[in-house]
């Protein structure tokens, strides 16, 4: 255990330190009819694999979000992104259940995308590299856990575009779940998502740094992705969470500047949010991911979602989980989730907990979050042992 | 806000719920329309073993409701009904939440629409301690069953059991078994003037 402080409050990082791991495959055929090889896959585990290899739980990441959910790496002052809701004790109970989290395929944190280097050219694949989509993250998932010896996972969770992975597997392996935590999410993306990904991708692309997605040997168009970030961060926050927030409040001056340097704190958070974000983060993976988010649609070759979920046995168990103030994944879009489950007669529990905090929420409250999801895997637990017995 | 009181046995559970227990069959598929903190459906899961499902609006009893290790929509009961195949289930209840309900007439056809059997229970407006509160105090009842004041209460239908079984038979349902309550046991002599609450199992004519 080790204390952290964030905002002036202290917090323990229960699975402690950390390492990313690294696996390799030979390839993986794609979507797009397109093959990827070879293939890395950057992932994490914390806690233990039982010996029947029953408390394995896939942790599915967001759009920005990567293989390292918990706990500290070496020199790190932040912890994994989602820390609190995994470790000995928390929603994710590290002393009961194994997690695996992996980064995706097309990601910029260690698995395979536009800028790791193609064997055929030794230099990185910038748009060489083939467009991926969320199914084609869930097969690549599927290797990892055939590499790590995992057969049935006990649930596959994620928040976001890992509440989109988390309905592809259900769909894609239904024998494989026994159940699904879709979290802020929807079954496909609407066309204001797409629109808001798609000024994303415009302000990145009219970078001239950009330079056709060859700019790994450049300047990289950090203009572009930090306003691609500015704008997603408008949307992750809410009318009522920015009022709350920031106010009107100015930074750093007590009159109106008349000029254009930045007058308000909530100019000042974004322009900080775009600034970190360049660091860590690759914009050619920003338009990959975003495509990928974009064509999302759990119907696609199955017709309507009922139809997409017509295989999953009929023990599965889901937990829909949305936020009341969340206006980019509305909890309309996990109704519909919630009424195509009913509709083949699966056990759902639906919850849309109160929140100020927008999209953001599923990161943020944890408190509502902890006790659902706690519940739910204690039963679900229970019921595995029931079936293997 | 009070909530009202309805007659238990010595164990402290509630007769209304003893009685549905006993309704439902072993493993029956059962859905809990208005299902508050899960406490009919859990002595359901655990004493008959069935498939339960519940749907309550409010956010504090839905987490009650799933610490007892139950499935639940969180949501209206008509959002909670459309999503349902017909027949998907064995026993429809719909509990002290009728007379709560703005289109009575299609909650009853969509439970009936979705179960085999609903099962109803509901206060009794005409219970004689209502009548005799609106007759000699000249005020609209406020009594142990029906504890709300006119402006505060849930209740947007007041009905009495024998409205509710004309409403039933002009709707073409069957009563199958029934259950009048009173402050403190069941009641089989002047239902209408005596009971509390009555419990009512339907099925399809």
């Amino acid at each position: 255990m080790s204390d952290y402080h964030i905002d002036g409050q202290t917090f323990d990082s229960s699975v402690g330190w950390v390492e990313t791991r690294y696996a390799e495959f030979d390839s993986l055929p794609l979507d797009s009819g397109l093959t990827l090889a070879p293939l890395t896959l950057a992932f994490e585990t914390y806690g233990t694999l039982n010996d029947e290899r029953s408390n394995a739980i896939l942790l599915l990441h967001a759009l920005s979000g990567d293989a390292h959910a918990a706990g500290f790496h070496e020199g790190d002052s932040k912890p994994g992104w989602w820390d609190m809701m995994v470790g000995a004790g928390r929603a994710f109970d590290t002393d009961k259940y194994f997690m695996i989290c992996s980064n995706v395929i097309g990601g910029c944190r260690g698995s395979s995308g536009p800028s790791t280097t193609d064997p055929a050219t030794g230099r990185p694949y910038g748009l060489r590299f083939p467009v991926v989509t969320v199914p084609d993250m869930v097969r690549a998932q599927k290797l990892l856990l055939e590499h790590l010896g995992i057969e049935r996972l006990l649930t596959v969770t994620g928040g976001s575009m890992g509440g989109m992975q988390a309905l592809e597997w259900v769909t894609t392996y239904p024998e494989m779940v026994a159940s699904v935590i879709p979290i802020a999410s929807t079954h496909r993306h609407s066309p204001m998502q797409i629109a808001f990904n798609e000024v994303g991708r415009q302000a990145i692309m009219r970078d001239t740094n950009w330079r056709g997605g060859d700019y790994y040997e450049h300047d990289h168009p950090d203009a572009g992705l930090s306003v691609a970030r500015m704008i997603g961060h408008v949307t992750y926050l809410s009318d009522e969470s920015m009022h709350f927030k920031f106010g009107r409040r100015l930074r750093g001056k007590e009159v109106l500047g008349y000029d254009f340097t930045t007058d308000f704190e909530v100019e000042s958070y974004l322009r900080y949010q775009g600034d970190v974000f360049i660091r860590r983060f690759d914009a050619n993976t920003y338009l990959y991911i975003t495509k990928a988010l974009d064509y999302f649609d759990l119907a696609d070759g199955h017709g309507t979602v009922v139809e997409a979920l017509r295989e999953v046995p009929a023990d599965t168990r889901f937990l829909v989980i949305a936020f009341s103030s969340d206006w980019l994944y509305p909890p309309y879009q996990s109704k519909e989730i919630v009424r195509a489950l009913k509709g083949n007669g699966l056990d759902t529990t639906y919850v849309e907990i109160h929140s100020t905090f927008g999209h953001d929420a599923f990161l943020v409250e944890t408190d509502q979050q902890t006790h659902v999801i706690k519940h739910f895997l204690e039963v679900t637990a229970h019921r595995e042992a029931r079936r293997r017995a | 806000m009070p909530s009202s009181i309805i007659a238990r046995a010595p164990s402290g559970e509630r007769l209304d719920h003893l009685f549905i227990v006993d309704v439902v069959e072993q493993e029956s598929r059962v859905l809990d329309l208005g299902c508050g903190r899960g406490v009919l459906l859990k002595m359901l899961v655990d004493r008959k073993d069935v498939r339960g499902t519940g749907v309550e609006i409010m956010e504090e009893k839905v987490y009650d409701a799933v610490g007892k290790g139950l499935s639940v929509y969180h949501g209206d009961i008509n959002e909670g009904l459309s999503y349902y195949p017909d027949g998907m289930f064995d026993y429809v209840i719909i509990g002290q939440t009728l007379q709560q309900s703005r289109e009575t007439e299609f909650v009853l056809q969509e439970c009936l629409r979705v179960g085999r059997n609903v099962i109803v229970s509901l206060p009794n407006f005409a219970n004689w301690r209502a009548r005799t509160h609106l007759l000699f105090a000249g005020r609209a009842p406020v009594t142990k069953a029906l504890p709300y004041e006119w402006y505060n209460t849930p209740n947007i239908r007041s009905l009495s059991v024998k409205d509710f079984q004309v409403f039933a038979r002009e709707q073409g349902f069957r009563i199958t078994r029934s259950l009048h309550l009173g402050p403190r046991r069941p009641v089989t002599f002047l239902p209408n003037l005596f009971a509390e609450h009555g419990v009512f199992v339907l099925t399809k004519a």
